[in-house]
């Protein structure tokens, strides 16, 4: 409890005791309105104030006003003791309010405690321990054992296994050694690592993280909106019955301090406060939440679309595969595998293509680069070389009719390189795309969660995307797209479904961005130290795990049930006590539990939406 | 018109309701292009034309004055 809070609950108490006593001591009715003035002064000096000044401002729709007017207005007709409650139990909610906002804000902020608060660099041969922000890029730093990782870069010396929980929300520990990139925001859990630092303070990715949720307040869900445009008329019409409710009935029905006291009801409920709260909050807590996971959502708006996906659209390599290549089948026709796959990988010992490093590591020993001569490269073909004095060409299907060889096609589905040597055919090699071990389990799921469609879109192969979409039971597959072919179907899928639903792009942030902004909702993945797809995407998952994504869609649909129960709640005790009021069957004691009492329960279940079952 | 964007920590902001009001009285000013105030994190976004940001910011404090008097805009 802060300072405030403390002194704010005496007066409660103080008031509280007086209050009690003025109510049960029998009291000659000239000292009993001293008698309740004075817990009523204890409790309520800082509303009549604030009401004051904020009238002179020329607001006069303020809370604190209205509940002035209301309570000055019960001691008015009389209802000393109604006059002091009211005051009261506004002041003991609005204490549970604060506690309850400063609890979630603090357990929202400590879900992000990313934020490394020390560096240890080396300057001049010594170690100083300083603000990550005076760290320059080029800098080396030390992390001991337990520390956490201040900024992005890479390790020059040091084995260890860092912890990237805070910000995938994987458990399993990641191993580094010299020449690994570290992340800033992870814990080094081992061994001491000496850094070079990549980036400044600024640019790194715990900065980019923490700046991403915290300004995700900004862009608000359609529900903020309404309720921003609803509390905009409440307060005011209520004001305005208040005043018709005190004056018209009695013109015809006298009775005016009867009516009067029910438009003092009225005035008590005036305030939208607990709608005002807890729907930002319930949107707050879902966003803290999803980033305890390591799902980054800019925006409540995105939040809340997600909820309504109808079609999920992947894109193949590097999001539903891992974007590494492998040899997955060696035939060979006219030699042993073991020459196949050497001659393949000599012939390609120039390329950078990731197939020509695939074809590497498959051979695995080290390549005596002297002996292979000149080298053509064929852009989508393959390559021609002399190795060993022989004309070797390792190419696709198009390679081999180029130079008239006969070549037989693979029953393994991939990207199949042929080898031909002084024009006879030697064989194939294959090599294949891996899916990634949750893909299929994450299509399951979006399934079972009611999602109408998913669909792959992919530049690879028709039969290579084909057998990938199976695998994984995607009900929809387009292949051989390029980059302007996948904004063309998402366009098209994007006139296929209904109007309410929405479509959500999912890909790996780096060259698919017009087809993430054209989504209604784009999710870019494996974003641990990549600004690209911080960038473009509204949704960025920090791991490449595609689970994440049924995961997100939960937590969506969660908040905005919360977000729905919240005001349907608050809307419906609201109207009840309005209607009450003006029936003269409730009384200020009820209004006050309308009011505040609302925004506390409103507040608690707001702060579900920041737990996420696993 | 070129559009600077600032994000300003508001403190002693103690009703979401006033921040809401808040929010509407500043998007009213001349020059303002959008902004938004978050209760939860206490902190103001803000768009507004460059070449008069700091006059419209001097507006921006008087506006916010006027409708929470206890609440400070740091310009740090």
């Amino acid at each position: 409890m802060s300072g405030k809070q403390k002194k704010m609950l005496v007066r409660i108490l103080l008031c509280a005791v007086i209050f009690t006593a003025a109510a049960c001591i029998p009291l000659p009715p000239s000292m009993r309105l001293v008698a309740f003035l004075v817990p009523y002064g204890i409790i309520g000096w800082d509303i009549l104030w604030k009401a004051l000044r904020n009238i002179a401002h020329g607001q006069i729709f303020d809370e604190n006003f209205l509940m002035a007017l209301a309570t000055i207005g019960a001691f008015a007709i009389g209802e000393f003791p109604e006059g002091v409650a009211v005051m009261l139990f506004y002041q003991i909610g609005e204490l549970f309010q604060d506690y309850a906002v400063g609890r979630s804000r603090r357990s929202i902020s400590s879900l992000m405690d990313i934020r490394p608060d020390y560096a240890n660099v080396e300057r001049c041969g010594k170690i100083e321990q300083v603000d990550p922000e005076e760290v320059n890029v080029g800098d080396c730093i030390v992390i001991r054992p337990g520390e956490k990782i201040p900024m992005d870069g890479v390790v020059l010396e040091g084995v260890s296994s860092v912890n990237t929980a805070a910000l995938t929300g994987e458990s399993l520990p990641r191993d580094v050694e010299a020449g690994d990139d570290v992340i800033s925001g992870c814990i080094n859990q081992n061994g001491l690592l000496r850094v070079r630092v990549t980036k400044s303070f600024g640019e790194s990715t715990v900065s980019k993280i923490l700046d991403l949720v915290e300004n995700s307040t900004a862009r608000k869900a359609k529900a903020e909106n309404f309720i921003t445009k609803f509390a905009r008329y409440y307060t005011p019409a209520v004001v305005i019955l208040a005043l018709l409710l005190a004056l018209v009935p009695s013109l015809f029905l006298g009775n005016w301090w009867e009516w009067i006291h029910r438009a003092l009801i009225f005035l008590v409920i005036s305030c939208p406060c607990a709608l005002v709260i807890s729907v930002p909050l319930s949107f707050f807590g879902g966003i803290g939440g999803a980033s305890r996971c390591g799902i980054l959502i800019k925006g409540g708006n995105y939040l809340e679309t997600l909820a309504d996906t109808e079609i999920v659209v992947f894109d193949k390599t590097g999001t539903l595969t891992k974007g590494v290549f492998n040899v997955t089948a060696i035939h060979p026709d006219a030699c042993s595998e073991n020459e196949l796959i050497e001659l393949a990988a000599l012939a390609e010992c120039y390329s950078n293509h990731p197939i020509s490093r695939s074809l590497r590591e498959a051979y695995g020993k080290d390549l005596d680069f002297s002996r292979v001569g000149e080298t053509k490269e064929f852009a989508g073909r393959g390559v021609c070389t002399v190795v060993d004095g022989k004309n070797v060409c390792a190419g696709n299907d198009t390679l081999m009719d180029e130079i008239g060889v006969s070549w037989h096609p693979c029953h393994h589905i991939g990207t199949t390189v042929h080898i031909a040597v002084n024009g006879s055919y030697m064989g194939h090699v294959v090599i294949s795309d891996e899916e990634k071990p949750d893909a299929g389990e994450a299509i399951s799921l979006l399934k079972s969660q009611g999602i109408q469609k998913t669909v792959m879109l992919t530049g690879d192969a028709a039969d290579v995307g084909q057998s990938v979409a199976k695998n994984l039971g995607v009900d929809e597959v387009y292949t051989q797209l390029l980059p302007g072919g996948k904004v063309q179907e998402v366009e098209r899928l994007l006139e296929e479904k209904t109007s309410k639903g929405k479509l959500a792009f999912v890909g790996d942030g780096i060259n698919d961005a017009p087809v993430l902004s054209r989504a209604d909702i784009g999710i870019a993945m494996g974003a641990m130290g990549s600004d690209a797809a911080i960038e473009a995407a509204d949704i960025v998952l920090m791991d490449d795990k595609p689970s994440k994504i049924p995961q997100a869609i939960r937590i969506s649909r969660k908040t905005r049930k919360i977000v729905r129960q919240n005001i349907v709640f608050a809307l419906v005790v609201k109207a009840a006590v309005l209607l009450l009021g003006a029936l003269g069957l409730a009384n200020m004691w009820e209004a006050v539990f309308a009011d505040v009492g609302v925004s506390v329960l409103a507040i608690l279940n707001a702060m579900r939406a920041l737990k996420i079952q696993e | 018109m070129f559009s600077m964007k600032k994000v300003y920590k508001l403190e002693d902001l103690d009703c979401a309701n006033c921040a809401r009001k808040m929010e509407e009285a500043v998007q009213k000013l001349d020059g303002v292009e959008d902004v938004s105030i978050s209760f939860l994190t206490q902190k103001m976004t803000i768009t507004a034309d460059d070449a008069r940001f700091d006059d419209i910011m001097k507006k921006v404090a008087k506006t916010c004055r006027k409708i929470e008097p206890d609440c400070k805009i740091l310009f740090s």
